[in-house]
């Protein structure tokens, strides 16, 4: 805890892990409300128009603390991080500033209209407002995957002389071999984290008895595109992702998968607990060969283990590496398994009564957002020991003049203020919930339901009596 | 091509405070202009639809000073780390004390939220206002062209290791924050009806007032500190075109105040604000970030990115603007005209 890059490093996992608690939810509820905009649109039943107003208003909470969170990420990388900052920015800040030209300025505009332009400006605009909210906080996805990708395989550059990289290929770096599989694993968590909420939302509605149409919406849109988007989390994203590992990162897919010594015909680690000093794994449950056959498609294939990897190149925290990964598929399975069962019964028309179908619902909403912040965990710890794989370590980007005292009073700063935001958010969406579908208005999302009385800041009793 | 970049980015910077500018300057104004709940929210419901869009300029504007001068950015935010962290937490706070405020009926919570949207709109505009004295002064680069600022050392700004805060940064903060009162008055008066608008815009008067003195002395203060920086004028005396924007900017507000006529002072604030904006970039050319040596001095040519990543940002970057011009004249102009409140909103 001493050193600088050690409490920069905490700071920036503790930020920006946060901070991504919120985006994945409002990418995935962008696509959720412009789906359902467009079902209103096309069939004209007014309780899809109401639940996207409800939506919205879930999403506006949500994106505001995501907006917050997300200012420091973009000043971090010059004040704890200097010395990356000027060894790679010319090249990683493309992608980031591009992020705020594409992406911020579409999405703060018309959000607005969003929130605020539907009784004014009519229906069209109103879905094409959530059209461009919904194009917008994806493309701001892209942007920063891309800018992950170039960390994990970095592209299209060359040595300075007076030291650093330059950039010499711009298309190279936006269309990063690494970007693809990247980018729709990634969306596909997002979408998971938006529809698992909307389903486990509706779930709610209907054991408790209240709103049971919008309840109804909520299951068969979140449950039908949180089938799908389990699916393609785990084929053909995911398995894209583990086969790029593989062979782009073999020190991160051994450290994931538990794999200590180098065979072939390597099986797969479904549970266990490593034990990095005996370098072995305490009571594994394996399946013999499918690591093998899941990543090289050939079922005797060697996979190279931490044995053949110098010690300086293997990731630091290989524990919490392997915790990462397996929390990540473990629940993942989960969740799709929960959605294909939830889909059969709403094929068979029996999941609004199934209450124990309904109650797995519920339970699972905090399962993606574990999901989610796990695979990015795996993603970054299994970079490690290389800020930008291969070319920069981490403890050489960190920033020279800026003490660890220093960064230590702004990470307990940053707590302080997300403990704070945390209550907040939590106060604020039990409210709307609570309030539910039914009060959303058209003219906007803000304050409609309890509309507080003109002057309450004058103290007048009535004020303080309402609910 | 650096040139070409550093007035890009001073562009960039100069949108932010023209348009975050009214924003802060509404949130700095609001408990001497608003005196009820009512009041507050017509505040909130004027620059709701676009606050938020207006700090994008800020963090637009980092992205791009990131990749066009990653040395000038890093050097920059490490050295500054404590102040910029401040400020990191002060948008935070004053983003949620907007967006949080309507969704709460209680008395005590909204009090909560307008205490720290006046704080922070506040302190912001003072902060940024040191942030740019601090610029001018220059700070205490070594040879590799690092330093650290602490937040204050002996409040001298000619002493050898100046802090974040001197008499002089302080002086820079209060004139942002009159400039920044004054051009928020008069968005709020273009936005608003009846006493609050009267109201306004009698705050908009006191502004003017003390924005005029205050820019008298801060002119005076940073050549007396800074002599170097009249050189500038000597040699390209066209350069006097930006200061003499910014005069006829405060003589414009001070017609159009006395007119009554808010919508030009507006303008003529913000022309005021484009004035001394172009006139700092235009003495500190091409320094970036001064040092204590002038030897050390960071300047356009020693932190601007490779030709090749300027050149093709300039693409992309173009494509970018004119996009973004676009959305910020449909929502001002789906928004324009005085706050109308319903129930919905703020």
């Amino acid at each position: 805890m001493n050193d600088a890059a050690t409490v920069s490093r905490l700071q920036f996992a503790f930020t920006v892990g946060y901070h991504y608690l919120f985006p994945q939810f409002t990418m995935g509820l962008a696509f959720l409300i412009f789906l359902l905009k467009t079902l209103y649109l096309r069939t004209k039943n007014e309780q899809y128009n109401q639940a996207t107003r409800f939506a919205t208003k879930i999403f506006a909470i949500s994106f505001i603390v995501g907006v917050v969170t997300g200012i420091p990420l973009e000043f971090q990388f010059g004040t704890n991080w200097a010395e990356f900052s000027s060894f790679a920015g010319n090249i990683i800040a493309q992608l980031l500033a591009m992020e705020g030209a594409f992406a911020f300025f579409l999405e703060s505009a018309f959000l607005g209209l969003l929130l605020f332009g539907e009784r004014r400006f009519g229906q069209r605009v109103h879905w094409l407002a959530s059209l461009l909210v919904f194009v917008g906080t994806w493309s701001s996805g892209f942007f920063i995957v891309a800018a992950n990708s170039w960390l994990q395989h970095p592209v299209g550059f060359q040595p300075q002389p007076g030291g650093g990289i330059a950039l010499t290929d711009y298309g190279a770096i936006l269309f990063n071999p690494w970007v693809g599989p990247q980018y729709l694993h990634t969306m596909t968590g997002a979408t998971i984290t938006g529809a698992v909420t909307m389903a486990g939302l509706g779930a709610y509605y209907l054991l408790q008895g209240q709103h049971r149409d919008y309840g109804q919406i909520f299951l068969r849109l979140g449950v039908t595109v949180g089938l799908i988007a389990t699916i393609i989390a785990l084929f053909p994203s995911g398995d894209w992702e583990g086969q790029q590992v593989a062979r782009l990162q073999p020190a991160k897919l051994a450290g994931m998968e538990g794999v200590f010594t180098t065979e072939s015909g390597s099986g797969i680690v479904l549970i266990g607990q490593p034990d990095v000093e005996l370098q072995r794994l305490d009571n594994p449950i394996v399946v013999p060969n499918l690591l093998s056959f899941l990543t090289f498609h050939r079922w005797n294939a060697q996979v190279i283990g931490l044995d053949q990897i110098p010690d300086d190149q293997q990731p630091d925290n290989i524990a919490f590496l392997y915790y990462a990964y397996h929390i990540m598929v473990g629940l993942g399975t989960i969740m799709l398994g929960v959605m294909l069962l939830a889909a059969l019964l709403l094929w068979a028309r029996r999941l609004y009564t199934s209450r124990w179908a309904l109650w797995l619902l519920l339970l699972i909403v905090p399962f993606p957002f574990i999901a989610n912040t796990a695979g990015w965990f795996t993603s970054e710890l299994g970079r490690q020991p290389w800020l930008i794989y291969g070319l920069l370590r981490t403890t050489d980007g960190d920033s020279t003049v800026v003490s660890s005292g220093n960064v230590l009073f702004t990470l307990l700063g940053f707590m302080g203020i997300y403990a704070l935001l945390w209550c907040l958010f939590l106060l604020l969406m039990l409210r709307e919930i609570t309030h539910g579908p039914e009060a959303a208005t058209a003219a906007g999302t803000h304050g409609v339901t309890t509309d507080p009385p003109d002057d309450f800041l004058d103290l007048d009793d009535t004020a303080l009596a309402k609910p | 091509m650096p040139t070409l970049w550093f007035i890009l980015v001073g562009f960039m910077l100069t949108m932010y405070v023209l348009l975050d500018g009214f924003d802060l300057g509404a949130g700095a104004i609001a408990p001497f202009a608003a005196r009820t709940n009512r009041d507050h929210r017509i505040l909130l419901q004027a620059i709701g639809p676009v606050w938020d869009g207006n700090e994008v300029w800020l963090i637009a504007a980092g992205g791009t000073l990131f990749f066009t001068f990653p040395k000038l950015y890093a050097t920059s935010f490490s050295g500054f780390y404590l102040p910029l962290m401040i400020v990191l937490w002060l948008l935070m706070l004053r983003g949620l004390s907007i967006e949080l405020r309507g969704h709460f009926p209680s008395p005590l919570w909204g009090q909560f939220w307008d205490g720290l949207f006046f704080l922070g709109s506040a302190l912001l505009a003072i902060f940024l206002g040191a942030a740019v004295g601090n610029v001018v002064r220059g700070v205490s680069l070594d040879q590799q062209g690092r330093f650290f600022a602490p937040l204050w050392t002996d409040f001298d700004p000619r002493s050898p290791t100046p802090g974040i805060l001197d008499w002089y940064t302080i002086l820079i903060g209060l004139l942002a924050l009159s400039t920044l009162v004054l051009h928020g008055a008069n968005f709020i008066a273009v936005k608003t009806t009846a006493d609050l608008q009267q109201r306004t815009q009698r705050i908009a008067r006191l502004a003017l007032v003390s924005t005029v003195l205050l820019a008298a002395i801060s002119t005076v203060a940073t050549f007396w500190l800074r002599p170097v920086l009249l050189d500038r004028f000597a040699s390209q005396p066209l350069g006097a075109i930006f200061p003499l924007l910014a005069i006829a900017g405060l003589a414009t507000v001070g017609y159009a105040r006395w007119a009554d006529r808010d919508l030009l002072a507006l303008l003529a604030s913000g022309g005021y604000i484009l004035g001394i904006m172009s006139s700092t970039a235009f003495v500190l050319y091409p320094v970036v970030l001064p040092a204590v040596n002038p030897a050390n001095s960071l300047t356009i040519t020693n932190t601007a990115a490779p030709t090749y990543g300027l050149t093709v940002g300039l693409i992309w970057w173009g494509i970018g603007m004119v996009l973004a011009s676009i959305y910020l004249l449909v929502i001002y102009r789906l928004f324009r005209g005085k706050v109308q409140l319903d129930e919905s909103g703020y």
